[in-house]
């Protein structure tokens, strides 16, 4: 009846999982409580869970990242402690079966439910905005993107109480994912969260590809389109040419474990070689979908506080074009150690080097967008600088790992580990925080509290340089990955060291947490009415903050790179209308929710081997997209006179601004 | 507080200088990791060039352009300059152009599958990464050992490797760079020890349960006393045939040191061959037909091994 569900499922001899999910369901309670005394079921599902609307689903994204990012960090508080506390041949806390899931989720979680949904949160809210869109192309697909996204994060977050997660490292190489070596639900797990939120993405990446070449506003070609929404396209293409091969790998993975097939096993003719190649054909792209995303956001930040033009638009454009298709030809680099033959490495690791070079030339065209500017020093340009200096010594690192002869001493050592947390954090995640900080005023209508984003700032800095910066060292000294425990003396003071750096990026964390709880706390006295706050270059400046939910009462015409800023020189307002007409607008849908829930159950039910379960959750699933598809009432038209309502209110605001 | 801060800062000094001669990877102890270290630092010098102008003009170009420092020149229409889109694209070009020769020469020379240049004939050693444990096979001895590898010094050493479980990496940082362990195929690694001396050797890549528990300790011995060593093997009662491997080779973490005086014929081709092509899932079989089966197929398809030709 429940397959292999059962009450032994529940990790109840697991002190510290029961403490976590005693405190995760305490939390749940008071939040369904307040809600409830508060009366917003109401407003949260007509507002929130079933909008379609681009800027709220971006918003919604974004929450749902930083919830992950504090249990992936929580993950990476574990790690640490573990590894400083059994460096000198004592177990430590946790044990190996325990260990193994953490390391698992922390990659997981950061890379598949922080770090993506926060790219997908920014672009949702910024693309529409620059390119003088009223929405993305289908709100209803971009609904449907966001909820299943929400279905992987919930499957991952269930494995922690219910059953167990993956041992296998976060691309779950076989045969050690098979049934053979895990013959647990923890790959199961791992297979349908990224399965359902890969799909998720696949539709987000349709969706933007389409949003930003067909809905741009008049006059805005390709190449006046801003830097973001540039990178933005190039990621899409990046999603559409490189998550199909997640879904076919991860589908092979799923038959061989479900159905008994050899794709990936050492016997009966598998090749667990081809998964390694595979995960990393997708893998690879991967890395630059994070980064590229980020690349845009400084490059919109460097020219705003600057308050100048962007250095070399047309060279960082092909930079970025050429990134995206070079970034398909270089996955071997994960694996020079594999035994492919010299011709082969070599290619391999000067077809990565090569990526240097437009890489080096985004650096250098920020460099020289400050150069003959005005640089202010706002938080948001303080973690650009960061960026840059930080960014440069890990692609240093990571051009020396691309030379074969140096790979083969480093691989799989914590020099690995120092090198892509030096350009995950140092190139993506101070990107989003900047872009979190810089579009804040634009999503909600106030800004944040500057100090306290300061204090954030410098202490994600020099906790990141604590933190990794032992790593290489203890690269060098021999150190791989994923140990649980070892006899070495000589690495526990480069340990404590990194202990002591993740303490300091705690306490930028919790800045963090503090600055959102009073920025929203005071939001009257951070109110920016002007929709404007630092003086910006882009359309998405041009409309109301928070934005209407038609974005732009007219589309407004472009011709001119930095669109607002020439509009502002020339003095030409975008609001001085009179003669409003109605807007064509989608209609909510609870539609991508309703599906959604139904895939979760789906999936939960073919973790555990529940058959009939899972048939009805696909069929329902499939049920409710055919009656969305029958539905024919999904958009209207908002009456002139309600866009003149609030037109009129937001040219008040800005007489009093 | 002040002891204590002066206490942790000893600590770290000390700790910063113990660390300069644990710096495995700029300590090496043969030829092979020489050569890969010397590669390391030729490449980071090379990329130095651009990443230090890079961070110092980063500081440089803030604080200039500062918006308060009224006396620096603003041009806020100043977009582009072909000079400096050359450099900017030029200077990286050039110096990957560099690395990319680097890489190219040094990939083929550092090869781990080509033969090491010397005059002594290169000792033969298999290795089976097995659930947690490192079995290494001397075929020329007719011996074997467990989580011990003992080498002669200056003499080169011809790796032969796979794995009976999971994927991994064999893995010694004082001796030179790593290769991956897979079942149902082998790969090769050679490297020299040029100093005598107890090395750590590791499995590199996760494999489950065990991992960090598998690492073994290479002996690199002067040849007195890696005959010695052989004669010490070779005196222990154990033999490794096809029923004590099969105990050897079920999963076990921290597995003791273990010598066999004796090696069956070919264990090590039937580990490889066990999961070759469509065969099924290892199973026991009588070492009779095994030994007929291996037989036919060595007919079919010639080793690419030297040593059992």
């Amino acid at each position: 009846m429940f397959g292999k569900l059962s009450w032994d499922a529940v990790p109840l001899h697991e002190p510290i999982v029961m403490y976590t999910l005693a405190i995760v369901g305490l939390m749940g309670f008071a939040l369904v409580g307040t809600v409830t005394w508060k009366r917003k079921w109401g407003y949260l599902w007509r507002e929130w869970f079933t909008s379609v609307d681009h800027k709220k689903i971006g918003c919604m994204y974004i929450i749902v990242a930083l919830v992950m990012l504090l249990r992936g960090f929580s993950d990476a508080i574990m790690m640490r402690t573990q590894q400083a506390m059994a460096s000198s041949g004592g177990p430590g806390y946790l044990p190996p079966e325990h260990y193994d899931q953490i390391f698992t989720a922390h990659g997981v979680i950061m890379i598949f439910f922080m770090a993506m949904p926060f790219v997908v949160g920014l672009m949702n809210i910024v693309v529409p905005l620059q390119i003088g869109a009223r929405d993305v192309a289908y709100p209803f697909l971009n609904a449907l993107s966001f909820w299943l996204f929400v279905v992987g994060a919930a499957l991952v977050n269930i494995s922690l109480g219910v059953g167990e997660f993956a041992r296998t490292g976060w691309v779950a190489y076989p045969p050690l994912s098979e049934l053979g070596y895990s013959p647990g639900v923890g790959v199961d797990y791992y297979i349908w969260s990224l399965q359902i939120s890969g799909i998720g993405t696949l539709l987000t990446g349709v969706n933007f590809f389409v949003t930003i070449l067909k809905m741009r506003t008049e006059g805005m070609t390709l190449f006046k389109m801003p830097v973001f929404t540039w990178n933005a396209l190039c990621t899409s293409v990046l999603i559409l040419a490189a998550f199909p091969i997640l879904t076919a790998t991860l589908l092979m993975l799923t038959l061989d474990r479900y159905l008994g097939m050899h794709f990936f096993t050492n016997e009966a003719g598998g090749n667990p070689m081809m998964y390694v190649n595979l995960i990393w054909a997708w893998g690879h792209p991967e890395v630059y979908i994070l980064i590229l995303p980020a690349f845009g956001i400084f490059s919109e930040i460097a020219a705003t506080f600057s308050s100048k033009r962007l250095f070399g638009y047309v060279s960082l454009v092909w930079a970025t074009i050429s990134i995206t298709i070079l970034s398909f030809i270089v996955w071997l680099h994960h694996f020079f150690t594999m035994g492919a033959g010299a011709n082969v490495n070599a290619f391999f690791g000067i077809m990565t080097m090569i990526i240097a070079v437009p890489t080096g030339v985004k650096i250098f065209t920020w460099l020289f967008t400050m150069y003959r500017g005005r640089v202010r020093f706002e938080t948001p340009m303080l973690w650009t600088l960061g960026f840059i200096v930080t960014f440069s010594i890990g692609g240093m690192t990571g051009v020396l790992l691309a030379v074969p002869g140096a790979d083969f001493l480093l691989h799989n050592s914590l020099f690995l580990i120092a090198h892509f947390h030096n350009v995950i954090i140092g190139g993506a995640v101070f990107g989003y925080m900047a872009g979190l900080t810089y579009w804040f005023p634009k999503a909600f209508g106030f800004r944040l509290n500057d100090r306290l984003g300061r204090i954030a700032f410098w202490c994600w800095l020099i906790g990141f340089y604590f933190a990794f910066m032992p790593s290489y060292v203890l690269g060098f000294m021999g150190m791989t990955r994923r140990l649980n425990h070892f006899d070495n003396p000589a690495w526990q003071p480069w340990l404590l060291l990194e202990l002591v750096g993740v303490g300091i990026i705690l306490c930028g964390v919790s800045a963090q947490a503090l600055q959102l709880y009073v920025s929203i706390r005071n939001r009257a006295k951070y109110r920016d009415l002007t929709g404007d706050p630092w003086d910006g270059r882009t359309l998405e400046w041009a409309t109301a903050s928070p934005p209407p939910f038609y974005n732009f009462a007219e589309q407004p015409k472009v011709n001119d790179l930095d669109a607002y800023w020439g509009m502002k020189e020339r003095g030409v307002s975008t609001l001085s209308h009179t003669d409003y007409r109605a807007i064509h607008m989608p209609r909510n849908t609870s539609a991508g929710l309703v599906i959604s829930i139904f895939a979760l159950i789906c999936s939960f039910a073919l973790v555990w081997h529940i058959w009939w379960l899972a048939i009805f959750g696909l069929v329902a699933s499939v049920v409710a997209m055919v009656v969305r598809s029958y539905d024919e009432d999904i958009d209207y038209f908002v009456p002139a006179q309600e866009v003149a309502r609030i037109e009129k209110a937001r040219l008040k605001d800005l007489a009093e601004a | 507080m002040k002891r204590i801060i002066g206490y942790g800062l000893t600590y770290l000094a000390t700790s910063v200088v113990l660390a300069g001669c644990n710096l495995i990877v700029f300590n090496p102890k043969g030829q092979v990791a020489k050569d890969e270290r010397d590669l390391i630092i030729l490449a980071t010098g090379l990329m130095l060039l651009v990443v230090i102008p890079v961070i110092v003009m980063t500081f440089l170009f803030a604080w200039r352009y500062r918006a308060t420092n009224k006396k620096a020149r603003y041009s806020p229409r100043w977009a582009s300059s072909h000079k400096i889109e050359a450099v900017v694209w030029g200077v990286p070009f050039l110096i990957i152009c560099v690395l990319g020769w680097v890489t190219w020469e040094t990939t083929h020379a550092l090869d781990p599958y080509r033969p090491l240049d010397s005059d002594v004939p290169p000792v033969n050693v298999q290795v089976v990464a097995t659930d947690w444990k490192w079995l290494f096979i001397y075929p020329d001895l007719g011996i074997a050992s467990v989580n011990e590898l003992a080498l002669p010094v200056n003499t080169p050493v011809s790796f032969t490797v796979t794995s009976d479980a999971a994927m991994t990496s064999f893995f010694i940082p004082a001796l030179g760079g790593q290769i991956y362990a897979m079942a149902g195929m082998q790969t090769k690694l050679h490297l020299i020890a040029n100093e005598a001396g107890q090395y750590r050797g590791i499995a590199a890549n996760y494999n489950g349960h065990g991992f960090s528990d598998m690492h073994f300790s290479t002996l690199a011995l002067n040849g007195a006393d890696y005959d010695a060593w052989v004669n010490k093997v070779r005196n222990t009662p154990q033999k490794l045939d096809q029923n004590s491997y099969a105990e050897l080779a079920k999963p076990s973490v921290a597995h003791p040191i273990t010598y066999y005086s004796k090696v069956q014929e070919r264990l090590f081709l039937n580990i490889v061959d066990k999961y070759e092509g469509m065969n099924k899932a290892p199973r026991p079989t009588g070492s009779q037909v095994q030994r007929n089966s291996d037989d036919k197929r060595v007919d079919q398809q010639p080793s690419l091994l030297a040593e059992e030709r």
